[in-house]
């Protein structure tokens, strides 16, 4: 069994606010602002470590490789998904700007056909693009199934086949693959129950959220082999679907007034905002 | 020429009302690229829902019969049904960002997510928010055909416009490998007499403040009273005290009601992102340095657990 997981740094999420946009309209910058991994990313790292994994005897299951397209210092981020518990990493060297979904795709197709990963489990969208395209891109461009959006995996013991639970519109979809796949997660997968993977004693309730490298594991993933690549290695040369003419600030939203008391509030959104 | 198609989504036989917003992205883009826009409607029931879709303009109405929604069945459906346009786009709900970038990449087409404008450069251009909005991007797709998922928010839903539209059967596809190895195993409906988050009036979101689950109870009464909705923020979702699909932010939900009522929240970016461009915002929170703050219209520095069933008393004398 071994799982693909796709990474890429952004800039700290929670300062979002603070990138600055060139005075031409030309470039986002975030100088100033830490470099994150995406926190989606962060997610599938940990579900696909659950799925690899019997907690209860910490025998591993099969094998978590993580790529990172970005540029060289993107290293540390893939170093991070090691020291959690990943057991290989490959750099594909290119300028953010290089990249859109396509360009990833064209990559990630080609890591894919050397890997021969059973799954890949991405996040389901990078937090500084907003787009949520890759994982569905990638499985079309492969001929695999996808589940999107996963809060809950289940597997089978023998690491073949998936139930995914999926929140969307209106109610709670499931869907059952057989893999290879492309499964790419939401937030509740790091929810103490969200993944169960048949190994694992199925009472087994993790600590929320993603886990945090250990000083072992951080020490271990400097020993773990870290591939640096370009995307020529792979016969790729970056031709981007999408151009971006130019960057802009949106329209800003003026703060209104404090009102002292609820009767004011009633009154104000009656007589003035009429909107009750 | 048509030369926009528009994936209209069905729910339970009848079309969604956000595939209305689509439509109305369809007409700015068919303005743009030349021509108008065609309607395409699949799954089970499509033929029966078309003739609901036949009063919005369109040059006809493609329906096919398919069964329940998977993007492996649907991508080479559409891309099969949308040889010809230059243009292909749906609303970005669960379904439009499952289904899309699998068209994108089956037509070699670029795609555009959640588009909240459209602008005229020598072409189209679309506008598109990145940085959880604190960006706008404006974008030119280089390939023949552009894939687009819109916002909901930043489109009002289309209005009829009378005439009707021919409704004609959609081309049909053979199913691909990747279809057989997915299969629908169950769809739970979540039952609530509240509107959805998307096509509220009015929103009532709590956030971390309201310490619990239970406590979102007086979220309820204040949105019942309003029949509005209830949102939540991402970090009250995962405190567990409600679903994700009440997810209002970045990652959840975009939504932009007429009232927007912010409690208990402190109005993190990401939560910013999907509700700053509601029309009237109230936040109420017992902290007065709160980001949420500095974009509310009207601000109530204090204890929401007093607040909330004052506001409700208060409310019940003004509203039916």
């Amino acid at each position: 069994m071994k799982i693909l997981v796709p990474l890429k740094r952004v800039a700290d999420p929670d300062n979002a606010n603070k990138v600055k946009i060139a005075s031409d309209g030309s470039k986002v910058t975030s100088e100033g602002l830490e470099w994150k991994l995406n926190p989606f990313d962060e997610y599938a790292v940990e579900a696909a470590l659950r799925i690899t994994e019997n907690a209860a005897t910490n025998a591993r299951l099969g094998e978590v490789v993580v790529v990172s397209l970005g540029p060289a210092e993107a290293k540390q981020q893939v170093t991070q998904a090691l020291a959690m518990g990943a057991d290989r990493g490959m750099l594909v060297e290119a300028a953010d700007e290089a990249l859109d979904a396509s360009v990833v795709v064209d990559v990630l197709e080609k890591v894919v056909a050397e890997e021969k990963p059973d799954l890949i489990l991405a996040g389901k969208q990078v937090v500084d693009g907003d787009s949520n395209q890759v994982a569905q891109m990638l499985a079309q461009r492969l001929g695999w199934p996808q589940a999107t959006f996963a809060a809950k995996i289940e597997t089978d013991a023998g690491l073949k086949t998936a139930l995914v639970v999926r929140e969307v519109d209106g109610g709670v979809s499931k869907l059952k693959l057989t893999f290879p796949a492309v499964i790419s997660v939401d937030l509740r997968i790091v929810a103490p129950e969200g993944v169960k993977n048949g190994n694992t004693p199925a009472e087994k309730k993790y600590n929320d959220g993603p886990r945090y490298p250990s000083l072992k594991g951080i020490m271990q993933a400097k020993k773990k082999p870290l591939a640096l690549k370009k995307p020529g290695d792979f016969g790729v040369t970056p031709n981007p679907r999408l151009e971006v003419l130019k960057f802009e600030p949106p329209p800003a939203r003026k703060a209104g007034v404090k009102v002292p008391d609820v009767e004011t509030l009633v009154a104000k959104l009656k007589n003035e905002a009429r909107v009750i | 020429m048509p030369n926009v198609l528009v994936i209209a989504e069905l729910f339970e036989g009848k079309v969604r009302k956000g595939s209305l917003s689509a439509i109305t992205f369809a007409r700015e883009a068919a303005a743009i690229v030349g021509g108008g826009f065609d309607l395409l409607v699949l799954g089970p029931g499509a033929k029966a829902a078309a003739p609901s879709l036949a009063k919005y303009g369109a040059g006809k109405v493609l329906a096919g019969e398919a069964g329940e929604y998977v993007a492996e069945a649907y991508a080479p459906l559409v891309a099969k049904n949308a040889a010809g346009y230059a243009v292909v786009c749906a609303t970005a709900t669960a379904m439009g960002k499952d289904l899309m970038p699998r068209v994108a990449e089956h037509l070699k087409a670029g795609m555009a997510s959640d588009v909240v404008k459209v602008a005229n450069q020598g072409g189209l251009v679309l506008v598109r928010p990145m940085y959880a909005g604190n960006v706008l991007a404006h974008v030119k797709v280089k390939t023949p055909v552009a894939v687009v998922t819109v916002r909901q928010a930043e489109f009002e839903a289309a209005a009829e416009t009378g005439g009707a539209s021919p409704v004609a059967d959609a081309a049909a596809s053979p199913a691909e490998a990747a279809a057989a190895r997915v299969a629908v195993a169950g769809f739970e409906k979540v039952v609530s007499a509240r509107p959805e988050l998307t096509d509220a009036r009015v929103i009532v979101s709590g956030g971390r403040g309201l310490k619990s689950g239970d406590n979102f109870k007086i979220i309820e009464q204040l949105a019942d009273l309003l029949h509005g909705a209830v949102g939540a923020t991402r970090a009250a979702v995962d405190a567990g005290f409600v679903p994700n699909d009440l997810q209002v932010g970045q990652t959840g939900k975009i939504v932009a009601p007429q009232l927007y009522i912010a409690v208990g929240l402190s109005g993190a970016l990401q939560h910013l992102a999907g509700m700053k461009g509601s029309k009237v915002i109230v936040a109420i929170n017992k902290d007065p340095e709160a980001p949420i703050f500095t974009v509310a219209d009207y601000g109530l520095v204090a204890d929401l657990f007093q607040a909330v069933p004052a506001l409700v008393t208060e409310l019940k004398k003004v509203v039916a």
